[in-house]
C-alpha cells in the first residue's frame, strides 16, 4: 500500500474558550488525499473547512491547539517537522491559493518581483532563468500578455487576474498539492468559470492533487473527484462527487442542496431551518440532530460514528437509509405571476448616472470631455406588485441604480417618477416625507447596515418614530409585532447585532424596512453575504412578505440562480447599460442577448454532469465604450463595425421580452440554438 | 405584555460599561493606572480635613530642612512643610482640568464629528483652518490669553477647554469618517431623519468610545499644561500650594535640598502615568487600537 499525499488521521483541534473549558473547533477528522486527486471540502461559514485545510499545512490559527491525531504529508508527520523544514514544503511542495489574493499579493512589489521571489525559494530553476521561467508561469495561467504583467503592482490587476497571478505563484514550486480556500468567491461569474477551468487543466496535466475549500457546490461540482462535507467540526459524509451531490444520504447534504436556488429549477429554494451548534455546544448527540428531519430519540443520546459504506461512502448518521426521503429539489413555493394589467408604480425615464464631475479649469474652459456616464439610458416601469431583478457583473451600475432611485445618488440625466404623484426629487433631502416612507432600501451586509451600538429595539424605532410617531408602549407592541413578521420573537428586541447570527441580523434589517410600511422596496444584494440554508429562507421571507403586503421590490443580484427565484420580469445590465429586459421565464431561455448568453453559460450547477460554456473572454472592462454597444469588446456574436459605432436597437419579443442589439430576435434565436444542440452532439 | 421597552435597553447599555469596566481592571496597566487616579481624586477631596499642617504656616527656624519625623518630605525655603503642601497642591489642578477636559471633548467632539458628516470642500477648508491654528505652540496661544484676561479660575478653564477642544476635533473627524461610510449611515439617510438626528442616533455611540480614551488622554496633557503655567506663574498665585508653583520655588535650592522639587514632582508625574495607563487600558478594552493613531 502506498503512502497517501496527505493523510490526516483522527484530528482534533480546539481552543480554549473564556471558561476555561477546551472547545472543539474540528473533532475526530480522518482525511486521505492521493496523489493527482481532488477533494472538496464544503461547509457553511463556521464548520472549521478553512481550519482542516490550514491544519493539512501544519499552520494552526492563532489560539487553536492540536488536541489529538496527526497530519503527514507524504508520510511525515507535520506537526513534528522543524520551521525550516516547514517553510521549505509550504509554498513549494504544498501550495496555497487563498480566497482573496488581491489582499495576499504584496501591494508595494510588481508581479515580477513577487514571481521571482517565489522561484528563488522554492524551485531548482537557474538564477538566470527566473525572469524567463516567471514570463512562462504567467502564460501557463492564461494571462494576456505576460511580460506587461511581470511589471504591474497587484493593484493595476483586476481580481480575476491577481487570482491567475497567486495560482501562478503557487506553481512556481512545482507543487505536488494545492490548497485552495474559497479561491473564487467574490469573483464575477464568468471570471470564476475561467478560474476553474484553468484548475481544473492545471491539475490534470501536471498531476497535481488539489484540496478545494467552499461552500459553493457549483464550483466544486467541476472540479472535485470527491467530496467531504462538514458540519459543525465533523464530516458528516464523505464520497464521490456524483454521489455526494446527485445523491446525497446524509440529510444535512440534502438540505444544504435544496437549499440552492438552481438556474433549472424556477421554485424558490427550501430553507433550512435553525443554525448549527456553536464549538463545544453539540451535547452527547449527533451535532445535526436539532435541525434534522430524521432524528429520533436515539439521536440526541449517542453520536453517531462516520460509517464506511459498500458503495465507498461514509457517512456520520444513524438513519442514512431513510435520508432519500427527504427532497433534494426545492419544494418552496413558485413566485406568485406577474399580472400583467397591473398599474405602474414607478418609472425610470431615460435614467442618466455619472460619477465624473468635471474639475474647475474644465468648467472656466466650458470643456465638455468624451466621458461615457456611468449608467446610461435606463428605462424601466416597474408594475405595482411585481418583483424586477437586475442582474450583472461588478460595474454593471446595479447598486447605482438602487441609490439614485432611493436618492442616495442623483442622477445627472432622465426622470424617476412615482405612480401618479410626477417626478421623485433626485435627492433624499428634498423628498416628502410620504415619498421617503414608501421607498425603502435592504442593503447588502447585515454587519455594515445595523448600527452595532443600537439595540434591536432602537434600530426598530427609527423608521416608527420617523414616519407614524409612536412611542411608549404601541411603539413597544409594533416593534414586536414586526419582529414576528420577520419570524423573530420579541425577546430580540434588547439584544445587539453582535449577539445576532449573520441570518438573524439580515431579517432585523428587512424588518426595519417594512416597518416604514413601503410600497417599494429596494433590496441591494441582500443574500449575497449569508450561508445558503440562510439565504433560502430569507428568500422565502422576502416571497412572503410580498404575498402579503402586496410591496414591490427591486432585487439586485450578481447571482443569476438567485435572481430567477424570486423575480417576475429581469431586466440584464452591462456596463450600465440595458441589454436585455423581460419576464424572468423568457429572459432565461432562447433568444438571449449575447450578454445574457454568456453570463448564463458561466453558470455553475451543483451537478458534476453539467459543463458551463465559455463564450466570451474574460476580461473586465472599467469602463463603457464611448459609442456603440456596450458588449463590443467582448461580444462573442459581434456583427461588424456597426457594433462599435450604432447604439443597438430594441429587438422586440414576445410578453414584452425586449433585447438591445443588433441581431434580430429570429436571427438570435436561430444561432443560439444551432449552438446548443451543437453542445448536445 | 405591557412591558415597556426602557428598562431592557439600559440594561445592555448597563452590562457592556461594566464588563468595559471589567476588563480595564483586569488588564496590569488598567489596574495600576485606575489605582493611581483614583487614589489621586480621594486625596484631592479629603486633604483638606488629613493634613498634618498649615500650608501657609512659615517657620524661620526650620527652613529647608530635610525628611524627618515631624517634617516627612521637609520644608522649603520658607519653612512650610513639604508633605502638606503636596498633598493640597494638586487640587486646583485637578478642579479646573477636571471641568475642561469634558468642556473640550463635549464641544471639540461634536464640532469634530459635524465637520466629518458634512464633508466635502467646507470641510476641507474648516479642517485647513484647525490645522494652521495647531501649527502654533500651544503655550505662545494661552500666555495672550491668560495674560490679557487675568490668571483666575473663570479665565484658566475656557482657555484650557478652548485650546484643548481643537485637537479633538481633529480625532473626532477621523473617527466619524470611518462610521460615515457605513451602511447604516446611508440607511438613516435613506430614510429621512435629520442631520441632527443621524449624529445623536447612529454617529455618537459609535465616536463615543475614541472620544472617551481621548479624553482620558488630554487630561493628562492639559494637567500638564496647567502645571507648567503655574511653573511660569500663570496658574496659581501663591500662597496656595500647587505642584507646578511648587517646582518653581523649590528649584534653586534643588542642589541641596531636592526634596522640595522631587515630592511635587512625584505626585504630578505619578497622576499623568495613572491617566495614560488607564487610558489605554481603556483604548484596549474598548478595542481602539491605539497603536495605529499618532497622537496630535
Amino acid at each position: 500500500m502506498t503512502t497517501p499525499l496527505i493523510g490526516m488521521r483522527d484530528i482534533s483541534i480546539g481552543f480554549t474558550g473564556m471558561s476555561g473549558a477546551t472547545l472543539p473547533v474540528l473533532r475526530n477528522i480522518g482525511l486521505t488525499v492521493n496523489a493527482g486527486e481532488s477533494i472538496g471540502i464544503v461547509g457553511e461559514s463556521g464548520s472549521g473547512k478553512s481550519t482542516l485545510a490550514l491544519a493539512a499545512m501544519g499552520y494552526l490559527k492563532r489560539g487553536l491547539r492540536l488536541l489529538e491525531g496527526s497530519v503527514a504529508f507524504q508520510g511525515q508527520d507535520m506537526f513534528a517537522r522543524t520551521r525550516t523544514e516547514l517553510e521549505k514544503i509550504r509554498g513549494g511542495e504544498l501550495a496555497l491559493i487563498p480566497q482573496n489574493s488581491g489582499q495576499s499579493l504584496t501591494p508595494t512589489l510588481r508581479i515580477g518581483a513577487q514571481l521571482i521571489e517565489a522561484l528563488r525559494l522554492h524551485s531548482d530553476v537557474a538564477e538566470a532563468q527566473y525572469p524567463a521561467k516567471a514570463v512562462e508561469l504567467l502564460g501557463q495561467v492564461r494571462l494576456p500578455d505576460p511580460q506587461a504583467i511581470m511589471t504591474r503592482f497587484p493593484h493595476e490587476l483586476s481580481g480575476g487576474q491577481q487570482q491567475r497571478a497567486a495560482i501562478a505563484m503557487a506553481l512556481a514550486g512545482e507543487p505536488t498539492a494545492l490548497l485552495l480556500d474559497e479561491p473564487t468567491t467574490g469573483l464575477d461569474v464568468t471570471t470564476q468559470a475561467h478560474i476553474l477551468e484553468l484548475l481544473r487543466d492545471i491539475a490534470r496535466d501536471r498531476g497535481m492533487a488539489m484540496v478545494y475549500v467552499s461552500h459553493d457546490l457549483g464550483a466544486i461540482a467541476r472540479v472535485c473527484d470527491r467530496v467531504v462535507v462538514m458540519y459543525a467540526g465533523e464530516v458528516v459524509l464523505e464520497g464521490s462527487a456524483r454521489q455526494v451531490l446527485k445523491a446525497p444520504i446524509h440529510p444535512y447534504a440534502r438540505g444544504l442542496l435544496a437549499s440552492i436556488p438552481k438556474l433549472s429549477d424556477p421554485r424558490l429554494p427550501v430553507a433550512l431551518d435553525g443554525r448549527p451548534p456553536s464549538p463545544g455546544g453539540a451535547g452527547n448527540g449527533c451535532s445535526f440532530v436539532d435541525r434534522c428531519a430524521l432524528a429520533q430519540d436515539g439521536c440526541r443520546n449517542s453520536r453517531p460514528d462516520l460509517e464506511r459504506l459498500p458503495s465507498g461512502e461514509a457517512v456520520r448518521c444513524f438513519h442514512h437509509q431513510d435520508a432519500h426521503k427527504l427532497s433534494l429539489v426545492g419544494s418552496g413555493a413558485i413566485p406568485a405571476t406577474l399580472d400583467e394589467n397591473a398599474p405602474a408604480a414607478l418609472h425610470l425615464q431615460d435614467v442618466v448616472i455619472s460619477y465624473h464631475r468635471p474639475g474647475l479649469l474644465d468648467k472656466i474652459l466650458s470643456r465638455h470631455g468624451d466621458y461615457a456616464p456611468t449608467v446610461d439610458g435606463i428605462e424601466i416601469t416597474i408594475a405595482k406588485g411585481e418583483t424586477l431583478g437586475l442582474v450583472g457583473e461588478s460595474g454593471s451600475g446595479k447598486s447605482t441604480i438602487l441609490k439614485a432611485i432611493a436618492g442616495l445618488l442623483p442622477p445627472s440625466g432622465g426622470k424617476i417618477t412615482v405612480a401618479n404623484e410626477g417626478a421623485l426629487a433626485p435627492m433624499v433631502e428634498q423628498r416628502s416625507p410620504d415619498h421617503l416612507r414608501k421607498i425603502q432600501l435592504i442593503f447588502q451586509n447585515p454587519d455594515d447596515s445595523l448600527n452595532p451600538r443600537q439595540t434591536i429595539a432602537q434600530i426598530l424605532e427609527q423608521p416608527l418614530k420617523l414616519y407614524f410617531g409612536l412611542t411608549g408602549d404601541a411603539l413597544y407592541q409594533r416593534s414586536a409585532d414586526i419582529l414576528d413578521r420577520v419570524r423573530l420573537g420579541a425577546h430580540y428586541l434588547d439584544r445587539l447585532p453582535s449577539q445576532l447570527s449573520g441570518g438573524e441580523k439580515q431579517r432585523v434589517a428587512i424588518a426595519r424596512a417594512f416597518a416604514a410600511e413601503p410600497d417599494l422596496v429596494l433590496c441591494d444584494e441582500v443574500t449575497s453575504a449569508l450561508d445558503v440554508s440562510v439565504q433560502a429562507a430569507v428568500l422565502d421571507l422576502l416571497n412572503d412578505l410580498k404575498a402579503t403586503q402586496g410591496t414591490t421590490y427591486v432585487f439586485v443580484s450578481h447571482d443569476l440562480a438567485v435572481v430567477r427565484a424570486l423575480s417576475d420580469r429581469v431586466a440584464v445590465l452591462y456596463q450600465g447599460r440595458l441589454c436585455e429586459l423581460g419576464p424572468s421565464a423568457d429572459v432565461y431561455s432562447t433568444p438571449s442577448h449575447p450578454y445574457t448568453e454568456v453570463l448564463l453559460g458561466a453558470v455553475l450547477e451543483p451537478d458534476p454532469d453539467t459543463a458551463p460554456t465559455l463564450s466570451a473572454d474574460d476580461v473586465v472592462e472599467l469602463s463603457p465604450p464611448a459609442r456603440g454597444c456596450p458588449f463590443q469588446r467582448r461580444c462573442p456574436r459581434k456583427i461588424g463595425p456597426i457594433c462599435d459605432t450604432d447604439t443597438p436597437p430594441w429587438q422586440h419579443g414576445a410578453q414584452g421580452h425586449t433585447i438591445k442589439c443588433h441581431h434580430s430576435i429570429q436571427d438570435l434565436e436561430a444561432v443560439q440554438s444551432q449552438d446548443s444542440e451543437k453542445q448536445r452532439a | 405584555m405591557t412591558l415597556t421597552a426602557v428598562a431592557p435597553q439600559q440594561n445592555t447599555r448597563l452590562m457592556r460599561t461594566l464588563s468595559v469596566l471589567r476588563d480595564v481592571v483586569s488588564r496590569p496597566s488598567g489596574a495600576i493606572g485606575l489605582f493611581l487616579v483614583v487614589f489621586h481624586v480621594v486625596l484631592a477631596l479629603v486633604s483638606p480635613w488629613i493634613v498634618p499642617y498649615d500650608y501657609k504656616a512659615m517657620n524661620s527656624a526650620m527652613m529647608l530642612t530635610g525628611p524627618e519625623a515631624t517634617h516627612w518630605l521637609g520644608t522649603d525655603h520658607l519653612g512650610r512643610d513639604v508633605f502638606t503642601r503636596v498633598l493640597l497642591g494638586g487640587r486646583e489642578a485637578l478642579l479646573v482640568t477636571g471641568i475642561a477636559t469634558p468642556i473640550a471633548v463635549a464641544w471639540g467632539g461634536l464640532v469634530g464629528i459635524f465637520f466629518g458628516l458634512i464633508g466635502g470642500r467646507v470641510d476641507e477648508v474648516l479642517m485647513r483652518v484647525v490645522d494652521a491654528f495647531l501649527s502654533l505652540p500651544w503655550i505662545l496661544k494661552m500666555l495672550v490669553l491668560i495674560v490679557t484676561f487675568g490668571t483666575g479660575i473663570e479665565v484658566l478653564i475656557p482657555t484650557l477647554a478652548f485650546f484643548y477642544g481643537i485637537p479633538v476635533i481633529r480625532i473626532a473627524r477621523a473617527a466619524t469618517h470611518d462610521v460615515v461610510a457605513r451602511d447604516f449611515i446611508s440607511a438613516a439617510r435613506a430614510r429621512g431623519h435629520s442631520r441632527l438626528t443621524i449624529i445623536r442616533h447612529e454617529l455618537l455611540p459609535n465616536v463615543l468610545d475614541t472620544l472617551m480614551v481621548e479624553g482620558a488622554m488630554r487630561w493628562s496633557w492639559m494637567l500638564l499644561a496647567f502645571s507648567s503655567l503655574s511653573f511660569l506663574g500663570f496658574g496659581v498665585s501663591p500662597p496656595t500650594p500647587d505642584w507646578g508653583l511648587m517646582i518653581a520655588d523649590a528649584r534653586g535650592f534643588m542642589s541641596f535640598a531636592p526634596w522640595g522639587v522631587l515630592g511635587p514632582v512625584i505626585a504630578l508625574s505619578s497622576l499623568i502615568i495613572g491617566i495614560n495607563l488607564t487610558a489605554d487600558a481603556l483604548a484596549k478594552a474598548l478595542g481602539i487600537d491605539r497603536a495605529q493613531k499618532a497622537p496630535v
